[in-house]
């Protein structure tokens, strides 16, 4: 763990903002250190290759850097085929986020291909890695880089899916993932 | 009122879950609800919401054919129609072209309102609603009772049942259990589906995108899953730019559940790829449904700067009593009220209207800036004027309007309680009447009343010169707060005149819809106050301050009648309420406290139209602290206390139970007095602290300074 750098002036609201609507955020200085982390999560969450149990990881900056027979072959069941099945089946999503929006601790992600929706739809829990680079302070300041004209489907995320419904009762994990792992990395491109 | 409706009214007021539950929520939200609005300039927010959805109202076709020439430059098909059945058609042949067996929807509360689901299901196709709370209700086949929140009404006991006994059997009455068997069961639905149903909260016309916004991640899987998507969007969803969406998102999400930003915000511009690569069919119903013509109405038009929070139904202290059951189908609370007129019938109004108490409580959190209870008395009016006024309301008027008819009928009314009356109050009433006393004592009509007892009170001779304005509880019922008001002027070296011709303020008329009564009425006070040399008209009853100050011009404005509006300005512009102008001579040093006092200690409750219409509610508070009184305030002090002038009358089922709270609000501060200044809450207020027994003094604000003052 390190603290914000100086290049992500907004990553300490983004963090506070995001677990108090029940993220878990993690923070790492490269993507060395954050692809050890996700693969112990992976390995403590007991991801192995049977229905159920598997990962899927939709393609990202992250991976292209990384050898993913050498992944498959460290966390058996890490699957980067991503179809419906697979998906419908698998316990945990991963996938990388564009931007963060701080006040009020959100994730933004072009989702035009599908494979980066079913990734964090399907799953019980989905790792969003996120530059803290790229970590705005707001949506006006957002809206400066997300244009619908050229993304056809704009995913916000904050925090997992949840419903009051019954009782009022806050529940977390109705159709949407319960968990939500937020992984911050410094080194991962983007630059305010 | 059918008798229909009173029943439903009372089934709701008898069932502690929906009570309950409603109860609460409505009083965490309003903390919840400020605390997510910390560091949020809220009027700027709302003010941009208003300008951006007024101007879309303005230019629904131009704007829905951008939206439309952009959503299908990117390949989506828009189809445009002021038609219900339209709509429906076009779906269900769009469901037979594509061999639809199965459909899943995320929340659509324009399908709702076209009926939807049972024209598909007929036509044997299987619907299933996904967000949590309008599954349940949809399998336990009831309607929604809160726009935000449609099962609130329901226990988990309750939810337990409808599962076990429509999906499968044995579920446990337990919440994080059902909630994982409802996504099990539907995801199952989620991924079978053939075609998606989503309703959108925005519509940006600049590049044909819609957004929805939900926090169970409902949408976003109805939107990826199946090969095909339609969207219904009413045509007021529709914004001109994208940047627009700002302000939207950040009050919609604040508004409606208290949260920072929903768990998912999904922006969807044409066809995006299926899960098997193949482009997605997206089509995009604007529906219209006489959203169009709603915009041609000069007092309506604002209303479609609604975008559907439900705020105005959380701080209702009507509807966190009897819930949205009673309000119909569809869109319920203070809003739910108008747009029920307009997309349904104006009729399926008549009722429910009634319901509105006109406290405003809406009016300060609405997003849209849409004055929900003037456009609830426009219905009114209305409504009055289609169907005419119950006769025995006409017959009422006729003898309001009257000035000496009504002084004898009040004063032989009068004599006929003395059997009734005890120190000044009347506590059971014979038979018919006696509904009227259940749950307060009603104060005597008074021997004398005001306009004759002023004419005994020895003034000193001043140059300048104040009219009184008494209202009828003062003038009848409370001569004494009159008398307080005259002795408090007078120390300031004002004389007080009484324009003998005044009449009822006509508020009585214009809340009941009677909006001729409610002219006369005007007129008749005009032509007395304008008769005066006086540098201000003083009311010591908000709900008259306001109608001299700004119901007579909008009365007028609403008949027609442009060309009164010059007298009726002259008289608001002299118009003040008791503390505001009791205060602004303190603080000139024309009236000077007695210094050092100790009053002890007293709580304050705030009078709707003092607080919210006239923004007055800290006047009396530092007037009475300058005195020396010590104010403990009550919880929910700014509550409606339940008179509502006619209402208590009308819908006693419901003025007693808000004003049981307020008593207990009360009794809770420990003060052995509380002091208001509206004649109207001191009437319901008096009046149930006389049948509860609790040993409190309930005063005017007026009567309790008046000796304060050296």
């Amino acid at each position: 763990m390190v603290s914000a750098t100086a290049t992500a002036p907004y990553f300490d609201t983004f963090k506070s903002r995001a677990e108090a609507a029940n993220a878990e955020v993690h923070h790492f200085l490269t993507p060395a250190d954050a692809l050890a982390f996700i693969l112990e999560f992976l390995r403590s969450e007991g991801v192995q290759d049977a229905p159920d149990f598997r990962a899927v990881w939709a393609d990202c900056p992250l991976l292209a850097g990384s050898d993913k027979e050498k992944l498959r072959a460290s966390v058996p069941g890490l699957v980067f085929e991503i179809t419906r099945e697979a998906c419908a089946e698998a316990k945990i999503g991963i996938s990388q986020m564009d931007w963060g929006k701080a006040d009020t601790g959100t994730l933004v992600q072009d989702a035009t291909q599908v494979e980066k929706r079913l990734v964090s739809t399907l799953p019980l829990i989905h790792i969003a890695l996120v530059a803290t680079g790229k970590i705005l302070p707001d949506l006006p300041a957002l809206l400066t880089v997300i244009d619908p004209r050229k993304m056809g489907y704009i995913s916000f995320i904050t925090g997992p899916s949840r419903t009051a419904d019954i009782e009022r009762v806050l529940t977390i994990g109705v159709h949407g993932p319960q968990r939500l792992i937020i992984v911050a990395v410094d080194e991962l491109g983007g630059n305010l | 009122m059918r008798q229909q409706f009173k029943d439903s009214i009372n089934k709701a007021l008898n069932n502690p879950n929906l009570t309950g539950a409603l109860v609460r929520f409505s009083e965490a939200y309003r903390i919840s609800r400020a605390k997510a609005y910390e560091g949020i300039d809220f009027e700027a927010v709302r003010t941009r919401i208003a300008e951006i959805k007024s101007y879309a109202a303005s230019h629904f076709d131009e704007l829905a054919d951008r939206f439309a020439q952009n959503a299908e430059a990117r390949g989506a098909k828009v189809f445009r129609t002021d038609d219900p059945q339209k709509v429906r058609d076009y779906i269900l042949n769009l469901a037979k072209e594509n061999g639809v067996k199965s459909i899943i929807k995320s929340k659509s509360m324009a399908s709702e309102e076209i009926h939807l689901n049972a024209y598909l299901e007929k036509a044997g196709i299987d619907v299933q609603e996904s967000d949590l709370g309008e599954w349940i209700i949809q399998l336990a086949h009831q309607t929604p009772s809160h726009m935000v929140i449609p099962a609130i009404h329901m226990t988990k006991e309750e939810v337990a049942e409808v599962f076990s006994d429509c999906v499968e059997p044995g579920q446990a009455a337990d919440i994080s259990h059902l909630v994982k068997f409802a996504r099990g069961k539907l995801r199952t639905k989620f991924l079978n589906a053939d075609m998606g149903i989503s309703g959108a909260n925005i519509a940006v016309a600049e590049t044909g995108t819609l957004i929805i916004i939900t926090n169970e991640g409902n949408a976003r899987l109805t939107t990826t899953l199946p090969k095909i998507h339609v969207a219904i969007v009413g045509l007021e969803k529709l914004i001109e730019n994208f940047e627009q969406i700002t302000p939207i998102l950040t009050a919609l999400p604040r508004n409606g559940t208290a949260q920072l930003l929903t768990s998912y915000v999904t922006m969807i511009t044409g066809q995006v790829p299926n899960t098997d690569g193949t482009p997605k069919q997206l089509h995009i119903v604007l529906m219209d449904n006489n959203r169009k013509q709603m915009a041609r109405d000069p007092k309506f038009k604002q209303a479609l700067q609604c975008i559907r929070c439900a705020a105005c139904l959380n701080v209702c202290p009507v509807f966190r009593l009897v819930g949205g059951h009673v309000f119909g189908k569809i869109y319920t609370g203070g809003i739910g009220t108008i747009l029920t007129a307009w997309f349904d019938e104006l009729k399926k109004s008549e009722d429910i209207q009634s319901l509105c108490i006109q406290c405003g409580n809406c009016v300060e959190v609405c997003p849209g800036k849409i004055d929900i209870p003037a456009l609830i008395l426009e219905l009114r009016r209305r409504l009055a004027v289609e169907q005419g006024q119950p006769l025995v309301q006409k017959a009422i008027f006729s003898v309001v309007n009257n000035r000496s008819l009504f002084h004898t009928v009040l004063r032989a009314a009068s004599l006929a309680q003395k059997p009734f009356a005890k120190q000044g109050l009347i506590r059971h009433l014979p038979m018919f009447l006696s509904e009227m006393t259940e749950f307060r004592s009603l104060p005597a009509i008074a021997e004398t009343p005001f306009r004759d007892q002023f004419k005994s009170i020895a003034q000193p001779k001043a140059q300048e010169k104040a009219a009184f304005y008494a209202g009828c509880l003062i003038d009848f019922a409370y001569p004494e707060i009159g008398e307080a008001v005259v002795k408090i002027l007078n120390k300031a070296g004002i004389e007080v005149v009484f324009p003998n011709e005044q009449t009822c303020c006509g508020a009585p008329a214009r809340y009941s819809g009677a909006y001729e009564t409610a002219a006369q009425n005007a007129q008749d006070n005009i032509a007395a106050l304008l008769k005066q040399d006086v540098s201000y008209i003083v009311s010591a009853c908000p709900t008259c301050t306001v109608a001299l100050k700004q119901d007579f011009s909008s009365t007028f404005e609403s008949l027609g009648m442009t060309d009164r509006l010059p007298q009726a300005k002259a008289v608001a512009d002299k118009v003040i309420d008791f503390s505001s102008l009791v205060q602004q001579l303190v603080n000139q040093g024309r009236l000077r406290l007695k210094p050092g006092q100790q009053l002890g200690k007293v709580t304050y409750h705030d009078s709707c139209h003092l607080k919210r219409t006239l923004k007055a509610d800290q006047p009396p508070r530092e007037l009475l602290r300058q005195a020396g009184f010590e104010i403990t305030e009550m919880y929910e002090a700014d509550m409606c206390c339940g008179m509502g002038g006619s209402y208590s009358l009308k819908l006693p089922e419901i003025s007693a139970p808000i004003l049981e709270r307020k008593l207990h609000n009360i009794k809770e501060t420990g003060a052995t007095e509380v002091l208001m200044d509206c004649p109207g809450c001191l009437m319901q207020i008096r009046g149930g602290i006389d049948k509860d027994g609790a040993p409190i003094k309930v005063e005017h604000t007026a009567q309790r300074l008046a000796e304060q003052f050296e």
